[in-house]
């Protein structure tokens, strides 16, 4: 057969160049695998870089001998001498405040431990070394400190404590904590989510069920798939126009009464995080509606219900869980970013807790950033160890974001 | 050998999806540059056993093969057997015409091109273009793109790519189910030319399109567990003037279901 | 009786019915279709409000007599402070940490693209996939802290003394590990929206699989691979985090990945940190640079959408 054309070759020669097909094959498809891996491998460093720098040996001097204090070891002091020491070492205003913001007696111990640490003894951080450091060169470390230090003690610590998340900033890294921060990213979420839920499903709902099919909602749906793509930060430059500046007298809280605040409040903060997450709740729960078969909409027509009948009875109960998942996704996002908050002024120093949309605030993100950007490296250690609070809260809601999905999937 | 006179021979092939039998049984001896049509109700396993032929069912997870389908004596579900060669041996046209998104050229070049073709490109699309009766009509576009030629176009620009790399056999899916009846016309005019160099089995379920064009048939049906089977092969004349089965004869003579 | 408790009458007893078929106004129904509009257009005023604060603001600032056209596009120097008007310092920043991060992220996201939907077992995919998603939820201030606190040192030792502690290496470098999975999630939609039947074209042909992938696949999605890369480089531009923490606090005119210096974003996020009063050119300078980037980006996006779009009409 076609003798006229054997341009192939065959046999042997074929062989040997679909062997050096099978080569190259090899060779590509493990250069393809191998951004996988760089992915991973950089998801990895980073979870290890976070997790190296939250733990690891301290060195540490006290300004005040303990010796002047107590006889016995501090490690081994009960909650009760703690509160002989503290009445006995602080002046009797300063003991009369803190009783103030909470009974001393009702305390637990680790607490005082920490009073007694701060106002007592006053902590010196003299080095931090990352985990790895520690675990590694132990005894290099030990023989440093030694040498460099020889006032001081090396004490292998957590800046993850229980006490990091419930004790409100601080100027000392050794007893700042979160807990301001994780209040105002609560608000904010809260604020956010109570303006972008309704308004972003509502405008879900126009666009799938009610809109003609005119240029008018094809500007719209173009313009949400833009907004989703606008850079965080204009939305800031846009709620510190609008919403610290423009209106002001209502986000300051002014109009109702309140005095002392200006537009940089966490109401300002979370309308912005509201308007940012807005596109990103209406797309997903456009596909959540998008989702939910037809004859179901005709069913319910059919037995002579109204298109908000219809809408409400059907659509938006069968539409639900895609709902709360674009919902999880939008409260990740506002609960990670940083930039627009930046914009919008929030506090940098700030150990109150907010308890109005008027409050001054601030948010993890935010501490995060703040302790990444100093010199020291102690608080570098309290921003990994911030960071870590931040994954575990986006991971949990992801999780549940997942539960959610499987729980609900339903097979159409 | 005795064989020889035979392209492909099957012998008890059985494919399965899964634990599903789609096809079972089937023992048949294609004889060389001949035409061979598989016919039957649509579901009875046709695709997937021609698409056997070519080893095309390996991309599908959890399709197998159990039995055996001869190629010169070999097994070509053997295990030191490899697949890319075999489908350069076999090509393959499809139910619905699939050009590359690349030019008319690059179409019959890029398959010539991979397989290590050595003699001069142009000279090969140019009498791949004339085998398929496409060449007077694109002579001029070469390089635009194969989209903006008709269904029927494409789909002899679909058979054109597969001549060029010159393989043994040519299966055909339906090549004509999607276009309009003077295309189907021109196909099968053209398998009569490709049939002095290749040999062809082609699915149909047009009978006339299968009583006119091949010149053996392989008449398929499924049993009660819904596993397809070839249940009469013959040559074309006989299954369609005297048919040995009552199926058969019900099925051709459109009295079926 | 029992025909009492009953509320439908017999059929014979309903007698003759008069149907009103009218439209009927149904208030409530209009209210809320209203209200159901409003949040629809409400995405409108949004962008609306985007363009017209940004725009007001910068108008100012061009209308300050000092600042030219001529000064902004024509010269390096930013210090609105003390009149220097040059946006080429704060551009120059942007250019290149978005280069190194598409130039990472690019080739990387492809690549995984092409596995995952050319290559990856059905079980690999489904421990992939996540890890891509983590990635991409990973809020950017973190990459911020693992930009600074483990590239720069990494980077440090390679470079010694040539790099700076703030340098727009490590920032894009990271910027491209964030932008990764967009690219490869958007690339992989891209390579599985091209039908089957060409895949099966090119294997019937003989191909290998990677023949198949790079020579007839990838071509066919390569719109769908270039929206990607559009909208990756718009979420360089206007990422401001990692620059913000990694690259450098101070504009400086300079393209040497290892010099710090200040993109547009990272220069905003510094500026309106700290003290800022309204009505002062630092205020109004900050939003003509806001308005840039939207229009930037409002522009890579537009034109990624086109193309998706585009894309999607050749395979329907
Ligand atoms: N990819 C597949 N996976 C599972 N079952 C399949 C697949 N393709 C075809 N089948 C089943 O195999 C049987 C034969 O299909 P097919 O070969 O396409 O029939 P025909 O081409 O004769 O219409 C049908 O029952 C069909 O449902
Ligand atoms: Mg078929």
């Amino acid at each position: 057969m076609n003798e006229q054309n054997r341009n192939y070759p065959e046999g042997s020669a074929f062989y040997s160049e679909l062997r050096k097909r099978y080569l190259t094959a090899t060779i590509w498809q493990t250069l393809f695998l191998s951004a996988l891996v760089i992915a991973v491998v950089s998801l990895t460093a980073l979870i290890y870089n976070v997790l190296d720098g939250a733990f690891g040996y301290v060195a540490f001097e006290y300004k005040n001998d303990p010796a002047e204090f107590t006889p016995t070891p501090i490690h081994e002091l009960t909650k009760e001498e703690l509160l002989v020491i503290l009445k006995e070492g602080l002046s009797s205003g300063a003991y009369n405040k803190l009783d103030n913001e909470q009974k001393m007696e009702k305390r637990s111990q680790s607490e005082l431990y920490i009073l007694f640490l701060e106002r007592l003894l006053q902590i010196d951080t003299k080095a931090t070394w990352s985990m790895t450091d520690s675990l590694t060169r132990g005894d290099e470390i030990r023989a440093e400190v030694a040498e460099k230090y020889p006032d001081a003690e090396l004490e292998f610590r957590s800046w993850l404590t229980p006490q990091f998340l419930t004790t409100p900033m601080s100027s000392k890294a050794e007893f700042a904590g979160v807990r301001t921060a994780v209040l105002g990213s609560l608000w904010l979420v809260g604020i956010a989510i109570l303006f972008a839920l309704p308004v972003g499903v509502g405008a879900a709902v126009y666009l799938q069920e009610y809109a003609p099919k005119n240029w008018l909602t094809n500007i719209i749906q173009t313009n949400i798939n833009n907004l989703a793509g606008v850079p965080s930060i204009v939305y800031g430059m846009l709620g510190l126009a609008v919403f610290v500046r423009l209106l002001e007298t209502l986000t300051s809280g002014a109009a109702f009464g309140v005095t002392d605040s200006n537009g940089r409040t966490v109401l300002s903060a979370g309308l912005t995080m509201g308007i940012l997450v807005l596109p990103l709740m209406i797309i997903n729960a456009q596909e959540a509606i998008k989702a939910v078969p037809d004859s179901l909409r005709q069913a319910a027509f059919g037995v002579g219900a109204t298109r908000w009948q219809t809408v409400w009875y059907h659509v938006l109960p069968n539409a639900l869980p895609g709902i709360m998942t674009g919902s999880i996704l939008a409260i990740s996002r506002t609960l990670g970013e940083t930039a627009p908050l930046i914009v919008v002024g929030a506090s940098t120093f700030i150990s109150l807790d907010p308890d109005s949309p008027f409050s001054k605030f601030t948010a993890l993100p935010i501490q995060i950033y703040q302790w990444t950007t100093r010199p020291q490296a102690e608080f570098h250690a309290i921003a990994a160890s911030a960071i870590i609070v931040l994954l575990v809260l986006l991971l949990s809601l992801n999780a549940t974001a997942i539960l959610l999905r499987n729980r609900f999937q339903r097979r159409w | 050998m005795e064989n020889i006179n035979y392209a492909i021979e099957t012998n008890d092939l059985s494919i399965h999806y899964g634990s599903f039998t789609a096809v079972k049984g089937v023992n048949m001896k294609v004889e060389r540059q001949k035409i061979t049509a598989i016919i039957g109700p649509s579901g009875c396993g046709k695709s997937t056993l021609l698409r056997a032929f070519n080893r095309m069912n390996d991309f599908v997870p959890g399709c197998h093969v159990t039995g055996k389908l001869l190629l010169d004596n070999q097994n070509l579900y053997g295990k030191d057997v490899d697949p890319v060669e075999v489908r350069r041996k076999i090509g393959m046209v499809f139910q619905k015409p699939n050009p590359f998104p690349k030019s008319i050229y690059e179409n019959i070049a890029w398959g010539a091109r991979i397989n290590g073709f050595k003699g001069k490109m142009d000279e090969l699309v140019e009498q791949s273009l004339r085998s398929a009766a496409l060449w007077d009509e694109v002579k001029d576009k070469l390089q635009q793109s194969a989209y903006a030629l008709s269904g029927g176009q494409q789909q002899r620009l679909c058979i054109a790519r597969t001549i060029a790399i010159q393989p043994e056999i040519i299966l055909m899916d339906e090549p004509a189910s999607a276009l309009d009846p003077i295309s189907t016309l021109r196909i099968e005019e053209l398998m009569q030319e490709l049939k002095k160099n290749y040999t062809i089995i082609i699915v149909t379920h047009n009978m006339q399109q299968a009583a006119r064009a091949s010149d053996y048939t392989a008449m398929m049906m499924i049993d009660d567990q819904r596993a397809g089977g070839v249940i009469e092969f013959d040559d074309t004349k006989t299954i369609f003037t005297r048919p040995g089965d009552k199926r058969t004869e019900d099925y051709v003579t459109g009295r079926f279901g | 009786m029992k025909e009492e408790t009953l509320n439908i009458k017999p059929m014979e007893t309903r007698g003759f019915r008069q149907f009103n078929l009218k439209k009927k106004l149904r208030i409530s129904e209009a209210l809320i279709q209203g209200l159901l509009f409003f949040a629809g257009i409400l995405s409108i005023f949004v962008t609306v409000a985007i363009v017209y604060e940004l725009g007001k603001e910068a108008l100012l600032f061009f209308n300050d007599p000092d600042v030219t056209l001529g000064k902004f596009f024509g010269t390096t120097k930013w210090q609105p402070g003390i009149g220097q008007y040059g946006i080429w310092a704060l551009v120059s920043a942007t250019l290149t940490t978005s280069s190194i991060a598409i130039l990472i992220a690019l080739p990387l996201g492809l690549a995984s693209a092409v596995y995952l939907s050319e290559y990856a077992t059905q079980k690999m995919r489904s421990i992939l996939k996540p890890i891509l998603e983590i990635l991409a939820g990973i809020p950017t201030v973190v990459y911020g802290y693992f930009a600074l606190l483990f590239v720069t040192p990494i980077l440090k030792t390679i470079f010694k003394d040539g790099i700076q502690v703030y340098n727009m290496l490590s920032a894009g470098l990271v910027m491209g590990i964030m932008i990764l999975p967009l690219i490869a999630s958007m690339s992989e939609d891209a390579l599985s929206a091209v039908p089957r039947s060409l895949r099966e074209g090119a294997y019937a042909m003989g191909a290998t699989k990677l023949e198949t992938s790079l020579q007839v696949v990838l071509p066919a999605a390569l719109s769908g691979i270039g929206a990607a890369v559009i909208v990756g480089i718009s979420r360089a531009v206007g990422e401001t985090m990692i620059v913000a923490v990694a690259a450098g606090a101070g504009p400086n005119f300079s393209f040497n990945p290892l010099d710090a210096a200040e993109t547009m974003t990272g220069h905003i996020a510094r500026i309106s940190g700290g003290d800022l009063s309204y009505n002062t050119i630092d205020y109004t300078s900050l939003f003509a640079i806001a308005l840039m980037l939207f229009l930037v980006t409002l522009v890579l996006n537009l034109i990624s959408q086109w193309v998706v779009n585009k894309f999607r009409e050749q395979y329907e």
